[in-house]
């Protein structure tokens, strides 16, 4: 026998009959006519994109306006290109970077009574067009390591490949795909600091406490070369964006330019008083070298002379970022699977990334970030602002630790001490959002490839993505036993992310 | 004592001897001989004199091999490496590592399943019934009512604790023996911080006296360790964190404990 339902109560048949006495009042489902408004689209350098155009507010929804733009632009449409939209408040000097629900409601609140027949500015940001999934749980975790993770790195040729470095004075190439071991790399006879695969993923470079620069074949995991000469630990490295040179940095206060076929140490770049904590190879032809003596340097690096000294921090530097920092480690392998065939068209399609990321109002314009111990970041523009910096980035209440430019360029995040990751407009460097959730400081962050996501590595043993656009936690990564001192997103397909700490085991995780 | 400075005069007048210089370079050398059997003969007031003599040169002469050490490591410790394996952006930076030396501490040891239920007072002397409590007699018929007990020990009382009516109150605690913090110390950073009491969790004695709230050497309690920081696997800050009691507190007035990890 079925159960019976009981029957309904008086309140509830009260109810049913006022429902169907009653005359619904649909108005609000029905579309109200809400007016319109003019609509002009530029783009991030202010040129506008398409003819003023006017806007139902009832159909004015992100994606709508994006298809119109597209549509404008001659498309077709399996162009399209996704846009996000910053909305300029007409006679105010004000930019909403969040794409409201309701714009006329948004529009009303920042005191624009009658944004009817008003034109409003969108600047269109293109976004990448494909998507980075979060990642949501750990596919692996691969122990082997004896010592903590000091480095982790995805290969630019795809997410199956990974090399950590380690304390245990080796680096590990693993698979990522099945979570085993695939090379050891021993040789070095201190922890190795950083690990740096070529921009074509045919090499490996690792630099140690050793005072040694080593090369590595990670098909073989065979030790191609090794470069001494540095009096101190190496602390960092940086490719040469095509490719057969290298630079390390150390803590005696050089940086030297390898060639790695030959083992020769081209020039020997000396000047800052402290030790070097990081080392950054731009697309250019310039080094940017950031010190403990409070100086980022730039340098050539053909003539290895010295270019320009900037002063502005107060206190160590701790990080650089360029904004060309994601297409130059990954060269001509972009987000689609064809490869060019020769080596004529594989520099082209380097060289035409690189200049596609770092076109300022149509001039190559590298930018880069420092960020430092005083608390504070500064956004740099060489070419065009000389020694001065364009802007100031003030928000963090400690130390920062870490920055990055979002891959499209059009953001910086920052980790700091001060247990946020803050998020700034690459271009004016104006601050967007915090990202708050970590209870530890923040030591490392990633971008995902579509610069949609982000992972943050914290002391507090916990990964974090954030989805950026929106400022919020997309996922919460628990797992590790305890610090996260380096994390790495796959930037080919970003389908995994690679993490490794304190606790000697390398996590991978995925969607 | 000498009646003026007739040895510089002399010294004016006719010079040093020949053999001044060896003389006092043996002398010298001869000191500590002279010194070693002058501590090993000297007998009464004077073995006293000089015993105290010595005592005070010799404090002299260490502080200044300290200091002469403290100048000439001025420019090591800098390069030494750092014991445990850190990434560059933690090198040259003083606190971190030490920060969290307990938790991850902590974290080993629980990994080896041995050292899973260690504590650092391992064995304590068990307390009789008879010692932790004192009989009151209570009632006026013949005075032999003696149901109730006073406990002689320091306890720990929660916050929303009230007494119980007389005539049904068997456990009295004194309000004079109740504890409400512990001098906590972190045995890896060596730091001692006084943090609030949330509970007692285990008196090795006897189950009762762990329901009583008995504060006695060895007994486990639960601390408040918000202030510290700490940061549980999952992210989250710990709040509260156990401790064993290492004094006894009815002889000493104060309740110290040392945090287990």
């Amino acid at each position: 026998m079925a159960t019976v339902a009981p029957p309904p109560s008086k309140r509830q048949k009260r109810e049913e009959i006022e429902r169907t006495t009653v005359q619904q009042d649909v108005s609000p489902l029905l579309a109200t006519d809400l007016g319109s408004f003019k609509a002009n689209f530029i783009d991030g350098d202010g040129n506008q994109m398409a003819d003023v155009i006017e806007i139902n507010f009832a159909d004015a929804s992100e994606k709508n306006v994006s298809a119109l733009l597209n549509t404008m632009m001659g498309r077709d449409r399996e162009e399209f290109t996704p846009y996000r939209f910053r909305i300029h408040i007409p006679g105010r000097d004000v930019i909403v970077d969040q794409y409201p629900t309701d714009l006329l409601g948004l529009l009303k609140k920042h005191g624009v009574n009658n944004p009817f027949e008003t034109t409003i500015t969108l600047s269109a940001e293109p976004q990448a067009v494909f998507r980075v999934q979060a990642v949501s749980r750990m596919a692996h975790k691969i122990s082997g390591h004896g010592q903590p993770i000091l480095c982790c790195q995805f290969s630019p040729l795809s997410s199956s490949r990974l090399a950590t470095g380690s304390g245990d004075n080796t680096a590990r190439i693993w698979n990522v795909d099945t979570g085993t071991p695939e090379k050891t790399l021993s040789g070095h006879t201190g922890w190795v600091m950083s690990v740096n695969w070529r921009p074509d993923g045919q090499q490996l470079a690792t630099c140690s406490m050793d005072k040694t620069v080593r090369v590595w074949d990670p098909a073989t995991g065979k030790s191609t070369a090794e470069l001494k000469g540095h009096a101190k630990w190496v602390l960092g490295l940086a490719w040469e964006p095509y490719h057969c040179k290298l630079v390390s940095c150390s803590k005696d206060g050089t940086a030297r330019i390898w060639v790695v076929n030959t083992g020769r140490t081209e020039h020997v770049l000396s000047g800052h008083k402290s030790s070097i904590t990081c080392v950054r190879w731009g697309g250019t032809g310039q080094i940017y070298t950031g010190s403990q003596d409070r100086t980022v340097r730039i340098w050539d690096s053909v003539k290895g002379t010295l270019v320009q000294s900037l002063t502005a921090h107060g206190h160590w530097i701790n990080n650089i970022a360029l904004s060309s920092d994601f297409v130059l480690r990954t060269g001509y392998l972009d987000h689609s699977k064809e490869v060019p065939e020769t080596e004529e068209a594989k520099r082209t399609k380097a060289k035409e990334r690189f200049e596609k990321a770092v076109k300022i109002n149509g001039k190559v314009a590298e930018r880069f970030v420092s960020a430092s111990d005083d608390f504070t970041m500064y956004l740099w523009d060489p070419t065009d602002n000389g020694n001065k910096p364009v802007a100031r980035l003030l928000g963090h209440q400690n130390k920062v630790n870490q920055c990055a430019f979002s891959p499209d360029g059009t953001m910086i995040a920052s980790a700091g001490w001060d247990n946020h990751t803050k998020l700034w407009n690459a271009r004016d460097g104006k601050f967007l959002t915090t990202l708050r959730g970590h209870v530890g400081p923040v030591f490392q962050c990633a971008w995902s490839a579509d610069s949609r996501l982000l992972v943050t590595g914290s002391r507090d043993c916990t990964l974090k993505v954030w989805n950026v656009l929106k400022g919020a936690l997309a996922r919460d990564l628990p797992g590790h036993e305890d610090e996260v001192y380096a994390v790495d997103w796959a930037p080919r397909d970003g389908a995994k992310v690679a993490s490794g700490g304190k606790d000697k085991a390398v996590r991978t995780w995925m969607n | 004592m000498p009646q003026n400075e007739y040895i510089e005069r002399h010294r004016k007048l006719h010079g040093k001897r020949l053999d001044h210089e060896e003389r006092t370079r043996k002398k010298a050398a001869r000191e500590g001989h002279k010194q070693s059997e002058n501590a090993q003969n000297l007998r009464g007031l004077r073995a006293k004199l000089y015993a105290k003599q010595r005592h005070s040169q010799k404090i002299q002469m260490r502080k200044t091999i300290k200091q002469h050490e403290e100048r000439n490591v001025k420019g090591a410790p800098a390069e030494n490496e750092p014991s445990n394996p850190i990434p560059s952006y933690l090198l040259d930076r003083a606190n971190p590592t030490s920060a969290k030396a307990l938790s991850s501490q902590i974290k080993s040891k629980r990994a080896e399943k041995a050292a899973r239920f260690s504590v650092p007072i391992p064995k304590v002397k068990g307390i009789s019934e008879e010692e932790l409590f004192k009989v009151v007699k209570t009632g006026k018929k013949v005075h032999k009512k003696g149901w109730k007990r006073v406990v002689t020990k320091p306890t720990f009382v929660g916050p929303d604790f009230t007494r119980r009516p007389v005539k049904y109150e068997r456990f009295i605690r004194p309000m004079g023996l109740r504890y409400k913090k512990a001098n906590v110390t972190h045995p890896t950073l060596n730091v001692t911080v006084q943090l609030p009491i949330l509970g007692v969790k285990k008196n090795p004695s006897n189950p009762l006296y762990t329901q009583l709230g008995v504060l006695s050497k060895g007994t486990i309690i639960e601390v408040n360790v918000s202030d510290l920081g700490m940061v549980t696997a999952s992210g989250k800050i710990a709040w509260g964190r156990y401790a064993q009691i290492t004094n006894n507190p009815e002889n000493d007035g104060c309740l110290n404990a040392v945090l287990l990890v």
